[in-house]
């Protein structure tokens, strides 16, 4: 109760009962997974219709319909992420990258898709699950380049005085291995939990103030922030995306070679 | 007075001390979060405002410095989230 008004429970926000079995069960099915199963089925039959449109544009020879999207956002990733944090011989980890960029993006753009409106990144399973992944990859990608050597070079940067390692040493450990996967994880989490912490808070402030009397002066601000924070929010949707993807690429480009 | 404080006082014996500790952690979630934003405001405006101006500067390194202002803006702004995520956890675990 504030001002009079009655608001649902907070536990409202990120909890969805099961779309089918028990609660706890081990294959109950919620909303979060429907999200994400979408997310991976919607991404593989784009790239698979679109890896077999063969046809091209007459005039300009240029690919249309959905080979044309697909390849724009491939350039843009091998473009705008790949060859300026790594360069050219990262092109090789375009596919994990891609896919990384296309499933963070979809799952997040959820957010403002009518009837879901939930962003499936907003609970902490699924950024957790992406990020272990990124550090899994990383460290693999570390160990095929430099060998064993890979742990030794990456917590102790050349050119540190013997005397100082002792400091250096836990410090890279502990920012290379352990704040790495954390920050990921916990940076696409946060961002788009609070996105949805606003959306829900304005919405359900409209849904309250359209039964209130002497308040429903303030229902049109309410509703006209909520048309803005959804603008902004497909914005941070996407941000997000592109974000972990250009962290996870600096974190295989920082792996391929020891720092000189 | 001393009804108004016995009530008090009965009111607060009525309480137990998880709901006390809750209270308490409740008040302090918003001071954490509000810690947690002043040095990445600083941090993420200062940041931005140099970007713009190397863009300006020299309009053809755009894109790289773009690249590396989303780079610094996602370390810097790694703190604020973490008062964020602390917020969440004193104010509803």
């Amino acid at each position: 109760m504030i001002f009079g008004l009655e608001f649902p429970p907070i536990e409202n926000l990120v909890e969805w009962p099961n779309l089918f079995g028990p609660t706890d069960s081990w294959y109950g099915f919620n909303k979060i997974a429907l999200i994400n199963l979408v997310a991976l089925v919607g991404t593989s039959v784009l790239f698979l219709v679109a890896g077999r449109q063969k046809t091209l544009e007459p005039a300009t020879n240029a690919p249309k319909g959905s080979r044309n999207l697909v390849e724009s956002a491939v350039a843009f990733i091998r473009d705008g992420i790949i060859t300026e944090t790594i360069g050219p011989e990262g092109l090789r980890y375009l596919p994990f990258l891609a896919s990384l960029f296309f499933f963070i993006l979809i799952t997040n753009i959820f957010e403002v898709i009518p009837f879901f409106h939930m962003p499936g990144n907003a609970r902490m399973a699924g950024p957790a699950v992406l990020a272990l992944l990124t550090w899994v990859y990383f460290i693999a990608v570390g160990i095929k380049h430099q060998g064993l050597k890979y742990f030794w070079n990456s917590v102790a940067p050349p050119g540190v005085p013997k005397a100082l390692l002792p400091l250096v040493v836990p410090i890279e450990l502990l920012s290379t291995f352990i704040v790495r996967p954390f920050s990921l994880a916990v940076r696409l989490f946060a961002n788009m939990l609070a996105g949805h912490i606003l959306l829900v808070t304005f919405t359900v402030l409209c849904i309250t103030l359209w039964g209130a009397s002497l308040l429903l002066a303030v229902l049109p601000f309410s509703f006209l922030m909520l048309v803005g924070l959804t603008g902004f929010e497909i914005m941070v949707a996407f941000l997000q995306a592109y974000i972990f993807t250009i962290l996870a690429s600096v974190y295989i480009g920082s792996s391929m070679h020891a720092e000189h | 007075m001393s009804i108004l404080a016995q009530a008090t006082t009965a009111a607060e014996a009525a309480l137990t001390a998880a709901d006390q500790k809750s209270i308490s952690a409740a008040g302090y979630a918003g001071l954490a979060y509000g810690l947690a934003t002043l040095g990445p405001g600083i941090g993420i405006g200062y940041l931005v405002g140099q970007s713009v101006q190397a863009m300006a500067r020299q309009p053809e390194a755009a894109g790289m410095v773009r690249t590396t202002m989303f780079l610094g803006i996602a370390f810097t702004e790694a703190l604020a989230l973490i008062g964020f995520v602390v917020f969440i956890l004193l104010k509803f675990v």
